[in-house]
């Protein structure tokens, strides 16, 4: 019960804007899967076209293989939680919670039974006769989820549910909707900007861009070996960097040129991205993670090193980061490849100079102005093609 | 420590001011109205109502009779008093009135002052004093009516009850008050169930030619009901309606159907659209959608179209003559005032005031029961 399959899905607006471009993915049964990605990506569209809310221009969804475009919401058997909650401000919460039952036209005694089991699980049992406007934004947000599981639809639809949250109770609700998928088992599609909200709760992680889906991987994975360079930039905080790099050949070992910069390739990274061996004196995007830069000891040699000079300290308490400027340009994973991006690419702008983040210990921070000798751990070095912006794999 | 949102306008005052100010000239008429139909109608076409607690000079006059004419010292005298009349007792009730000026002639009846002593026509002397006693002298004796006298007194205010009595128990004015509510009920309530219908539709249905329609019905807002009075009544006569109830209530729903639409869609489409997707999703049609989620929550905008539409229905004096018979069984109120109260009695305004605060007393009635309705937050709580 509960698979979702997008066929060639596409969703253009009347006034020609085109917000979900040919999305092919599957949502598998009892999965949690999450659709990242910031304002404006079709993330929600996506979401609004299987609840039925919005009408699929080409393509087709099915759930459990029957295909949806023509059905109503009401016969799709799913269930879904607004960002605003829309609770029904003239029902009490059982009222509310009862809805979707009593339009099914379930049987008053086991409606009661159910709204009460719902009730049980979420907590709230002495919530029933209240109003929504009597309740806080937690007990709201917890009322629109009990909702959605008192009917056992056969997809759950979740819409930014915890982004009117303030952040404590998130992380609570958070961790509360990870539980009750897990004991429920209900597939379950969950939008959101928050990439934390989905590397912590999806199964699988599908993050979009420009109604493109860029990568849809475990999130360990996508943190680890991104697709594209938007996805590189989209996931981890603070984001990698990412530059305009040179491959050279330096006596057999490969070397990154970025500015007057420069940083070894170990064979490790290669291995990761074979590609790179055939740009060789060509112009690739290099990728490189704040946290896996670390003050050098001394006993490094010299070609591992990169000399910089700190421009200003961000002390965070566990870990510190430290912003160098660079002469290398920056590349910017979500206008360059974008489809908004096509038209102009290259057009008339100054490229921005990059200035490298890099993330280390607390405890030999460096001041401002100072020069230090900063190095790169092996194997997580990322490479990317400069005109497809795809992983160098 | 003055933020922007919490700073006190110095010009609170005068913002103050100048609403109780606007209040005060907005309640004028009302309060004028409702002192006239308290007043005494000679006193109403005396003075105007803002002087009512004070005495009214009034001008009066009294015919004597010779009768008790009697000789003094050769000198024909005749006394009494203009008060004592049973026309003035009449007038005055308990009452004292001060006389103030009196005369002899009705072309000047303010002549002299009171005490002072005036020549009369037929000869003779007339002296009139404040309390109203008077002393006629004359060297021959007094014709067959005595002297007449036209005095101004002040009249102290005097405050009744007859016009109400009048207006309330004139012939016909019960059941002229069961018209109005066979008129007005229905003509409220018809309206707003056809436009809470179509403007849920105009506000929350997907249909070519939605944008036109709602277009249509801010267009028809404009036309003025008196050009289609004419037109309306051949198609009721020719369609067999003529002129009855039916006719009139069609007439109402038909005159309310564009402001009524108008209102309640744009409050529709105000409604949170989570709200109405959400209950798509939860399984509701959207006729459930209509009756169970948008219908309630409209609450307040029908409250509010309906106070306005029972107001201009209740009051309403033209599309009643139109479209109802003019025989006294179907006369609503605003008619049986306009034609038998005040056609017989022109510019009685002891009358018309009183017909007023007769005929807003429903009204007010319903508004005030019905207002709560109109400021109570419906929507608190549900999104957010």
């Amino acid at each position: 019960m509960g698979e979702v399959n997008f066929n060639n899905v596409v969703k253009r607006f009347d006034d020609g804007t085109v917000a979900v471009s040919d999305l092919n993915f599957s949502i598998e049964e009892g999965e949690f899967l999450v659709l990242v990605g910031p304002s404006g990506c079709g993330k929600s569209t996506s979401l609004r076209m299987v609840a039925g809310l919005e009408a699929i221009t080409g393509g087709e969804i099915t759930i459990d293989g029957e295909v949806v475009n023509g059905l109503t919401p009401r016969e799709r058997d799913i269930a879904m939680v607004f960002q605003t909650y829309a609770l029904y401000p003239h029902m009490t919460v059982e009222q509310n919670m009862g809805f979707p039952l009593r339009m099914a036209r379930v049987d008053p005694e086991e409606k009661k039974r159910r709204v009460r089991s719902a009730t049980n699980i979420l907590g709230m049992e002495n919530l029933l006769g209240r109003y929504p406007r009597e309740l806080s934004g937690g007990q709201r947000q917890r009322v629109a989820m009990g909702r959605a599981i008192v009917r056992s639809p056969r997809v759950f639809l979740m819409d930014e549910p915890l982004s009117n949250l303030d952040a404590k109770l998130r992380v609570q609700m958070r961790g509360e909707i990870a539980r009750l998928q897990r004991e429920l088992g209900t597939t379950t599609l969950y939008v959101t900007h928050d990439q934390v909200e989905a590397m912590t709760l999806g199964d699988r992680v599908a993050v979009m861009h420009d109604g493109v889906l860029q990568q849809l991987a475990p999130p360990a994975r996508l943190y680890q070996a991104p697709e594209t360079v938007f996805v590189a930039g989209f996931i981890g905080s603070p984001p990698m960097n990412l530059c305009r790099a040179t491959i050279m050949d330096e006596g057999g070992a490969l070397v990154a040129k970025f500015g007057s910069f420069a940083l070894p390739i170990d064979p490790g990274s290669i291995e990761k991205y074979p590609n790179v061996r055939e740009h060789v004196g060509r112009d690739v995007v290099l990728g490189t993670r704040p946290e896996c830069f670390f003050i050098a000891s001394g006993d490094l040699p010299e070609n591992k090193l990169v000399k910089a000079k700190v421009d200003f300290v961000e002390m965070l308490g566990a870990e510190a980061l430290i912003y160098l400027p660079t002469d290398a340009e920056q590349i910017d994973g979500s206008t360059r490849f974008g489809v908004k991006a096509k038209t102009g690419a290259n057009g008339g702008t100054e490229p921005e100079q990059l200035t490298l983040v890099a993330r280390i210990a607390p405890k030999t921070v460096p001041s401002h102005g100072e020069m230090v000798n900063i190095a790169y751990e092996e194997d997580s070095l990322h490479f990317f093609d400069i005109d497809t912006g795809r992983a160098l794999r | 420590m003055d933020n922007i949102a919490g700073r006190k306008s110095h010009l609170t005052w005068a913002v103050n001011i100048s609403v109780i100010l606007m209040v005060l000239i907005w309640l004028i008429p009302t309060i004028g109205l409702l002192v006239s139909s308290f007043r005494d109608r000679e006193q109403i076409s005396e003075t105007g109502w803002w002087l009512a607690p004070l005495p009214v000079e009034m001008t009066f006059r009294v015919r004597t009779s010779p009768e008790g004419a009697a000789q003094q010292n050769g000198l024909w005298v005749l006394e009494g008093n203009v008060f004592a009349t049973p026309d003035m007792e009449e007038q005055l009730g308990d009452d004292d009135a001060e006389l103030t000026r009196f005369g002899t002639r009705g072309v000047n009846p303010t002549e002299f002052a009171a005490g002072e002593t005036a020549e009369l026509r037929g000869g003779g002397t007339l002296t009139v004093n404040s309390d109203g006693s008077w002393r006629a002298e004359s060297e021959e004796e007094f014709g067959p009516r005595g002297p007449t006298i036209y005095f101004a007194a002040e009249v102290p205010p005097q405050f009744t009850l007859t016009n109400y009595e009048t207006v309330l128990t004139a012939d016909g004015m019960d059941r002229a008050f069961i018209n109005t509510l066979t008129v007005t009920v229905p003509a409220t309530i018809i309206p707003i169930l056809i436009a809470a219908f179509a403007a849920y539709a105009l506000a929350w249905m997907e249909f070519p030619g939605r944008g036109l329609l709602i277009a249509a019905v801010v267009g028809l807002l404009v036309v003025p009901l008196q050009l289609a009075l004419v037109p309306l009544l051949s198609l009721h006569t020719s369609v067999g309606i003529g002129q009855s109830f039916l006719g009139i209530w069609l007439a109402h729903t038909g005159f309310g159907l564009p402001l009524a639409i108008y209102l309640l869609r744009n409050y529709m489409v105000g409604l949170p659209r989570d709200i109405i997707e959400s209950a798509k999703v939860d399984g509701a049609t959207d006729f459930q959608v209509f009756t169970r989620i948008v219908l309630p929550l409209s609450f307040p905008a029908l409250a509010s179209f309906a106070i306005f539409q029972f107001l201009w229905t209740w009051n309403d004096l033209l599309v009643a003559k139109v479209f109802l018979p003019s025989d006294a069984d179907s006369q609503v109120m605003t008619v049986k005032i306009a034609d038998d109260l005040l056609g017989s009695r022109g510019g009685d305004w002891g009358i018309l005031a009183t017909a007023a605060f007769v005929s807003i007393a429903v009204p007010l009635l319903v508004f005030f029961t019905m207002q709560r309705y109109l400021v109570r937050g419906l929507l608190a709580g549900s999104v957010k």
